[in-house]
Parts: structure tokens; C-alpha cells; sequence
């Protein structure tokens, strides 16, 4: 098990190396001049320009710059932003908790909300399943932004219940937090979780069809001793996998929905650094975005691990 | 959004070969769905014809024009631009950029898919990890710090947007080309020396065509979803209008003019809908969604199964089964009369047991036979109440000890399971929990039974596992199912039924899939157990050798009806139904000893 989990370990460090590696190459591709002219004023001269671009370290190789950083992330220090001159780390903790609790609320929302109606769905069949399938593929089309901008008009715009932009830190208020996050989190979670209800719908009753379940039943177990105990346990480890791909599609919502409602979070700081060539900046967003999806990874693997006996005893 | 569940395992190329666009065709919502698709790829073809305005022209006097008002049909847009012409002319970059990244994903996916799949080996493992890792890259962080870098080339964004995606391409096709590569006629093809490359491109491709078209629609609304997602975020070409950037234009104007969200919105939502519509049409299609059937659709059928009963019903009635002599005494412990089992599907019922009558009495041992289909399977599960949801027991009476058990209330008929009967089934590794351990499945099975403490449970499971003849009870009893052999595992299920000491053990095939050696000491336990407590025993065996090891009487079943029952010798000695003599014939040991070779026949031949 713990050889397991440290092989996966390894893992996310080689997705953390490819990601990180890949956008600075990316952000580097338009060459070190343009980069900082497009940082200073537009009437700048070359001499002026080529300075700045020694300033930067931009001057040394790829390779050598990618390395200098990838030492510096790992021991803590993302560097300072090229536009601000701010350390980037106390950037990125500004942005980090309106991020994590779009990312914490909406999991939350999705695994309670799909549970539930992938159970019921399962259990209950006829009307409520027809409800669930139809649902899962009408949200499940319909990108989160598109989501996220009816609800604005329903819920903030037209019945005014939640306000329409803005982030309320939860350290401030708690009730203030919650209605800023819960439309945005709302919008990512929707989709995500009638698509989870309808895959635990359909592990759930390929579960109930196990030979293993009618021997249980044979034994005279009650049907609710079957279901909660062993249909549910064993529909839960392939489910717990699909909702770590899941998640990461979740955070690409995130960074749209931050957009719609104008939340100043990491997806957002990820789009203007981009776009200001803050290359620093932009790439403590990315690493902070790839941490979160190699630590939720790797609690999905511990997960699986717990669920699946085959896994745990190799 | 970008939601990669087919990865999950897919059947086989078997669909596919059974015509799943037939399939998919009979529903209307993937009618409609390529119907929208076909509008839609017309529309951004001939677009720019039929556009009532250029996309770009600004009349300054229709800003925020209202729909119906003007020349403008649907209003004009915050620029005073036609929202019309602008929604039609979006249609083109939508469709280049699904086209885009489904032809990426496709040329990558499918090539590496194919040649996993057939060869396996180096290339399979490397091309896992590579696409196991790509798949764990957050896409839409690279197509933002791309196209912010890049400037706006929709083209390399959806081009590379094509590469993250390719992942479930390419598990999908691995998976089914793995099928398709196992089945006879691929390895004929091998055999007579046909080069690989043909054979992939001859039979595998055609093979798996199907899902891979229909992924490839899936992957295709993915890409349009993604596209005006970023150009919704403004990272766009500013001078080409497209549905995410008049969502955006429409944002800005929401308080002025919330209904411009409308057009682009049912625009971006029909096409994106037809198209995952298509994808989870495939799905089913290839999976087949069972759909549990409410109560209503229940008592339907069940109707339906009073009113028609199908030709094989009347044909019983009218060929009665060979008995050999009267019954004997005894205490009728099971005593099943004219049972008849249908499922109804699509409105054609079939019935699977029509009229079978058997007896089991204390004590006796009572096989069983005939081949598979015939029906015994369905027999005793309607005699231990575990038929599946969709079986309909439309007549006859099933009896435990003179008591009905047909139409018993579930919790009554639970506390019969386990004192009253057991079930050892057939497949020994799968009729075991496999996130339990041995011993808490045991122990749940007993306590479930009379209501005992867990120690006592647990002593007990751990000394019917001695007595199963299971050396190490106490290792046994803390494994996990994969950890123990198929022999062991049936030694186990034996265990779990004899635990309660059931009046009478129905077994099904107890020994049919075990190795020849391990075969012979499970009927000895078997024999053993039911010597030891008198039990009675209903044995479900296709052969006759069990048979006649093991049991008092058999019952031959054939087409769900009982063709010839009796005492095991008065049966083999003299076979009256035809259909059991040619059973007995196909057995090796009962063949009529050859004669001498005839020479003569020989050389005339």
C-alpha cells in the first residue's frame, strides 16, 4: 500500500514536471524581447528593452530558467512578478481561498447531490431514473459558463437572492461567503454531478447483477444490508476514480466561472498574468492549479486503495 | 466540460457488428440529434451566403436594437451589429474547430489505440503511461496559457486541445481492438498468413468503426463547447464573430438587454447537446441501459404473461414427461408443481420454465440434468426466490415443507433462506464479495441467520471452514477472494450454505468449474455433509456422472419443460424419452462397448 501510494506519488511529480514544463515553454515561445517590450511603456527603446531583458534572467537558456525555477518552487519561493514586483507566493495566497472554496464547495455539492440521486436513480427506477438520465444529459451538454450565466439572471439578476459578482472572504462573514460562493459553485457543480449520479447509477445496478449478490441475498442478508453495505462499497471504488478525472475538468470550469461572476481567483490571476507576459505570476497559478489536482489524485488513490482489497494487499 | 467516461470498459466489436446505428437510429432523440447536427453543418457551409448582413457591419442607430423590430430580426448587439447574421456566421468557426480537434484526437487516438491494442507488448505500456499522463494535464490551463502567449490561432489551440483529449480515444479503441484481436476470425487471418497491416485496416478498423465514429462526435461537441469557452474568456479573434464572444458581448449587456443571452445560448446548447446526445446514444447502444421497470410497467408485463402464454407452454401441456413408476415415500421437503417462468421484452414473451413439475424429500438427493438453457438455473432460482426483477412467475406452485413460497412476502421468505435452504452456486470466484474478507462475509450471512453475537458467529464460520476441509481456517477465514484458489473459494460457498444447516441445499453446477482433481473432493463433501445431517439436496449438474456418483432420483430438463424423471438406475437402465437417451449416449462411459473393427466396412468404405 505505501508502495503504492509513493509510485503514484511519483506520478503527479512527473504530470507536475510535464505541466509546468509545457506552459513555460508556452509562455517563453514569443521570444524574450517581446516579452519585455510588451512590459514596459510603449515608447521604449531597444537599449532600454534588452536591459530589461537581462534584468529578467530571460537572456539565459530555457533549460537553465526552467531549472532556476523548478529550484526555487520546490523549496517555496515562486519568484517575483515581473509586473507588480511582488513576491509571487503572496499573489497567489490572495487568490488561493476564493479558488479552493469554488473547488471545496462544488466537490462537496457534487459527491453529496450525486450520491443521493445516483442511489435513488439505482434503487427506485421508473420516473426518478428517466428525471436523472435526462437531466445528466441536458446539463451535461451545456458548458459551465452557460450555466453560470442563467443562474445569474435567475438568481441574482431577476429573484435577487445572491449577489451577482464579488467574493466575501469566510474569515469576514460566513453568510456573506456563502452567498457568494454558492451560484459559482452551483454552476461548476451541476453538470459534474448529474454525470456522477448517472455513472453511480449504472456501477450501482451492474453491482445489484453480481452473482455474488445473490449468493449474499441466498444467506437471507436484508435487501438494505446488501445495498449499503456491500452494492454501495464495491460501486464506490470505480466511482471514486471517475470523480479524480472528473475534478479535473472541474477546475477548468473554475477558472471560466471565476470569469462570469468576477471573482478575483486563481483562474483569474492565471488569465490576466498571462496575458501582461507576467510569466512568473502566471506560472504560480498553474503550479498552484497542478498541486491541487496532484493532491486530489493522490486522495483518490488513497481512496482506491481503501476500497479495493486487491490494491491494499499488493 | 470536457468529460472523458467512455474510457470506462466497452463490450466488444460484438455491437458494432450488430448494427448500432440501427440501434441508434430507433430512438427519435438521436434522430433529432443528427438532424440539428446536419442544420447545423449546412448552415456553417452556405452561411456565408445567406447572411441578411455582413457579421462586422455597425449601424451606430440599432445598438441594442430590440428582436421584431427592425431589419435587424433578432435585434442588434451591443456594437449595433445584426444578431442574426453574427449567430449564423459563428456556425463555420464552431464547426472548424470540432472538426479540428476530432481529426486530432482521431489520428492520434486510433493509431496508437489500433497498435496497443494488436501488438500489446513495449509500445502498449509506454503509450499508457504517456496517455495516462496527458490525461491528467488540466487542459484548459494549457489552452489559456497558449492562446495568451500564441495570440489567437484557434487552429493550434483546438489542435492541441486535440492532443489532451486523445486519451479517451485512445483507451477506447486499446480496449476494443484487444476484443476484437482475441476473436477466431482475426486469428484465421493470421493463420493463413495475411500481413498485419491488412488485418488492422480489413477487419479490426471495420470491426470498431462504429464507437469510434461516435466518439469522434462526442469529442467533436467538446470542441465546440471548449471553443467558445475561450472566446468567451475573450481569447478569441476579435474580428470573427463566434457564439462564445456574442455570450460575452451579451454579459456586458445584461441589464440593458438580458435577451441576447438567448440566441447565442440555444444556439451553443442545441449543437452541443446533439452532439454528446449522439455520444451517450452510443453508450447505450454498445452497453445496452437496463432500465429498472417501475411497478406499473411490472404488472403489465405480468398481464401480458396471463393473457399470451407462448407456443412452448402448449406444447407441454400436450407432451406430459416420462415417469418410471409411482414417486417414493418419504417427507416432501420441496415440492415444485407446473411452474412457469416468462420475461417479456419489447412485448414478445419468453418463456424459459413451462410447467415443471419435482419433488424433493428429506434426505434425498435429487439431480437435476440437462443442458444449458433448458431452464434448471431459472428453475431453483424461483425456488429460492432469486430470480432476477424482470422475471415474471406467471403460474404453478413452489412449496417448502407444504408451505407456498410463491407470492410470500420478502421478509418471511428471507428468514427461510439459510435455515430452511441453501444455495452453493457455480462460479465459485464470483459468488464471493470481493472487498469483504472470507470470514465477515461468513459471519454476515450468519448472524443475518439467528441473530447471533459476532464471536459466536465468528466460531462458528471458523469451524464450518475446518469442517469444509480447509486446513489453515484461521488464514482463510482473514483473506480476501483474490487471494484464494477457485477450489478453495467453492470450499468456502459450501461453507457458507451447510453454516446454517439448511433442511434442503440446492447447488448449482457446484463442480463445473473446477479442476478435474478438486471436482472429486467437492462431491465429497457434498456426499458427506448431507449424509452427515440428513439434508435434502436439489443438485443442478449437466453431467451424469455427478449423477449417478451422487444422487437418488433424477429429473432430465430440456426446452424449460421436464422431459423424463425417476430413480437414477431406472433411469439409465432404461432411458424411456428420447431426448435422455441421447444424452446418455453422448456420455463417454455409458457408450455401448465398440466391437471388433470391422474390416470388411472398412475397405468397402
Amino acid at each position: 500500500m505505501i508502495l503504492y501510494l509513493l509510485k503514484r506519488a511519483g506520478a503527479g511529480f512527473v504530470i507536475f514536471l510535464t505541466v509546468t514544463g509545457l506552459c513555460y515553454v508556452l509562455y517563453n515561445i514569443r521570444g524574450a524581447e517581446a516579452i519585455a517590450r510588451s512590459l514596459l511603456s510603449t515608447d521604449a527603446g531597444l537599449d532600454q528593452i534588452r536591459l530589461k531583458v537581462v534584468e529578467l534572467g530571460l537572456d539565459r537558456p530555457l533549460i537553465v530558467q526552467y531549472v532556476d525555477w523548478l529550484g526555487g518552487t520546490l523549496t517555496g519561493n515562486l519568484g517575483v512578478s515581473f509586473a507588480s514586483g511582488q513576491p509571487v507566493s503572496a499573489l497567489v495566497a490572495t487568490r488561493v481561498p476564493v479558488t479552493l472554496s469554488l473547488i471545496a464547495v462544488s466537490l462537496v455539492l457534487t459527491v453529496i447531490f450525486s450520491v443521493l440521486l445516483g442511489v435513488l436513480a439505482a434503487s427506485r427506477g421508473g420516473a426518478i431514473d428517466r428525471v436523472v438520465q435526462g437531466l445528466s444529459v441536458v446539463l451535461g451538454a451545456v458548458p459551465s459558463y452557460w450555466l453560470a450565466l442563467v443562474l445569474v439572471i435567475v438568481f441574482a439578476l431577476g429573484l435577487r437572492w445572491f449577489p451577482a459578482t464579488g467574493f466575501v472572504p469566510i474569515t469576514q462573514s460566513f453568510w456573506g461567503w456563502a452567498a457568494t460562493v454558492t451560484l459559482p459553485a452551483l454552476a461548476i457543480a451541476l453538470g459534474s454531478t448529474l454525470g456522477l449520479a448517472v455513472w453511480i447509477r449504472s456501477s450501482i445496478i451492474d453491482m445489484q447483477r453480481r452473482d455474488f449478490v445473490r449468493t449474499l441475498r441466498s444467506r437471507g442478508l436484508s435487501p438494505r444490508a446488501i445495498m449499503y453495505r456491500h452494492v454501495l462499497r464495491n460501486a464506490a471504488a470505480p466511482t471514486v476514480q471517475i470523480l479524480g478525472l472528473m475534478i479535473i475538468n472541474l477546475l477548468g470550469g473554475t477558472i471560466i466561472v471565476e470569469r462570469v461572476f468576477a471573482l478575483p481567483g486563481i483562474g483569474s490571476l492565471a488569465l490576466d498574468a498571462g496575458q501582461r507576459a507576467d510569466i512568473p505570476a502566471a506560472l504560480g497559478a498553474v503550479t498552484f492549479l497542478v498541486f491541487v489536482i496532484v493532491v486530489i489524485n493522490l486522495t483518490v488513490d488513497a481512496a482506491n486503495g481503501f476500497l479495493n482489497p486487491k490494491v491494499r494487499t499488493s | 466540460m470536457i468529460i472523458t467516461e467512455t474510457t470506462g470498459a466497452v463490450d466488444t466489436g460484438r455491437a458494432a457488428r450488430r448494427g448500432l446505428f440501427r440501434i441508434m437510429l430507433r430512438n427519435p432523440l438521436n434522430v433529432a440529434s443528427m438532424i440539428v447536427l446536419a442544420l447545423f453543418a449546412l448552415l456553417a457551409i452556405v452561411g456565408p451566403w445567406i447572411v441578411p448582413f455582413p457579421p462586422n457591419l455597425v449601424r451606430p442607430d440599432l445598438v441594442n436594437a430590440p428582436p421584431f423590430t427592425s431589419e435587424f430580426v433578432l435585434g442588434g448587439d451591443l456594437a449595433g451589429r445584426d444578431i442574426l447574421s453574427r449567430l449564423i456566421a459563428s456556425a463555420q468557426g464552431a464547426l472548424r474547430s470540432a472538426a479540428i480537434l476530432s481529426v486530432v484526437s482521431f489520428a492520434l487516438g486510433v493509431s496508437a489505440g489500433l497498435i496497443a491494442g494488436y501488438f500489446g507488448k513495449l509500445f502498449e505500456s509506454i503509450s499508457n503511461w504517456l496517455f495516462s499522463v496527458i490525461l491528467a494535464v488540466p487542459g484548459i490551463i494549457v489552452l489559456i496559457s497558449l492562446y495568451t502567449i500564441v495570440g489567437t490561432s484557434t487552429t493550434l489551440a483546438m489542435a492541441v486541445f486535440g492532443v489532451l483529449v486523445a486519451p479517451s480515444m485512445y483507451f477506447m479503441v486499446r480496449t476494443l481492438t484487444r476484443a476484437v484481436r482475441k476473436e477466431l476470425y482475426v486469428d484465421a487471418a493470421r493463420v493463413s498468413g495475411l500481413p498485419n497491416r491488412r488485418i488492422i485496416a480489413r477487419h479490426v478498423l471495420i470491426a470498431i468503426r462504429a464507437p469510434v465514429i461516435l466518439m469522434t462526435a462526442g469529442l467533436a461537441g467538446v470542441g465546440i463547447a471548449v471553443q467558445a469557452g475561450l472566446e468567451f474568456l475573450g481569447l478569441g479573434e476579435p474580428a470573427v464573430p463566434s457564439w462564445g464572444s456574442m455570450l460575452t458581448d451579451a454579459f456586458f449587456n445584461i441589464r440593458l438587454a438580458p435577451e441576447q443571452l438567448v440566441w447565442p445560448a440555444i444556439a451553443l446548447g442545441l449543437v452541443t447537446g446533439a452532439f454528446s446526445l449522439i455520444s451517450i446514444g452510443l453508450r447505450d447502444a454498445l452497453e445496452g441501459t437496463y432500465v429498472k421497470p417501475s411497478r406499473r410497467e411490472r404488472s403489465r408485463r405480468i398481464e401480458a404473461v396471463r393473457h399470451g402464454a407462448d407456443a412452448r407452454t402448449e406444447e407441454a401441456r400436450e407432451s406430459p414427461p416420462v415417469t418410471h413408476g409411482p414417486e417414493p415415500d418419504g417427507t416432501l421437503l420441496l415440492e415444485i408443481r407446473d411452474l412457469e417462468i416468462s420475461y417479456v421484452q419489447r412485448k414478445a414473451i419468453t418463456t424459459v420454465v413451462a410447467g415443471v413439475s419435482l419433488t424433493v424429500r428429506e434426505g434425498e438427493v435429487v439431480g437435476l440434468v440437462g443442458e444449458s438453457g433448458s431452464g434448471k438455473t431459472q428453475t431453483v432460482f424461483a425456488a429460492l426466490g432469486l430470480l432476477p426483477d424482470e422475471a415474471i412467475v406467471s403460474s404453478g406452485s413452489i412449496r417448502l415443507g407444504g408451505v407456498e413460497l410463491l407470492g410470500m412476502p420478502e421478509t418471511e421468505f428471507r428468514a427461510l433462506r439459510g435455515p430452511g435452504m441453501a444455495y452453493v452456486p457455480q462460479e465459485p470466484m464470483s459468488n464471493l464479495d470481493p472487498a469483504f474478507t472470507i470470514g465477515s462475509q461468513l459471519v454476515y450471512g450468519l448472524r443475518a441467520q439467528n441473530g447471533c453475537s459476532r464471536t459466536e458467529a465468528t466460531e462458528m464460520a471458523l469451524a464450518m471452514l475446518e469442517r469444509v476441509g480447509i486446513h489453515d481456517p484461521v488464514r482463510v477465514f482473514r483473506s480476501y477472494p483474490h487471494q484464494i484458489s477457485g477450489g478453495m473459494a467453492q470450499r468456502v460457498l459450501i461453507a457458507g450454505a451447510a453454516a446454517s444447516r439448511p433442511r434442503l441445499l440446492i447447488a448449482d453446477e457446484p463442480t463445473t468449474a473446477l479442476d478435474v482433481t478438486i471436482q472429486a473432493e467437492v462431491l465429497d463433501l457434498l456426499r458427506d455433509l448431507q449424509q452427515e445431517t440428513n439434508m435434502g439436496v436439489l443438485l443442478v449438474t449437466h453431467s451424469f456422472g455427478v449423477v449417478a456418483d451422487l444422487c437418488d432420483r433424477v429429473v432430465v430438463m430440456r426446452d424449460g419443460r421436464v422431459v423424463e424423471s425417476g430413480p437414477v438406475r431406472d433411469v439409465f437402465d432404461a432411458p424411456k424419452a428420447e431426448y435422455t437417451r441421447s444424452l446418455l449416449d453422448a456420455v463417454l462411459d455409458h457408450a455401448p462397448a465398440r466391437g471388433e473393427l470391422n474390416t470388411k466396412e472398412v475397405t468397402r468404405a
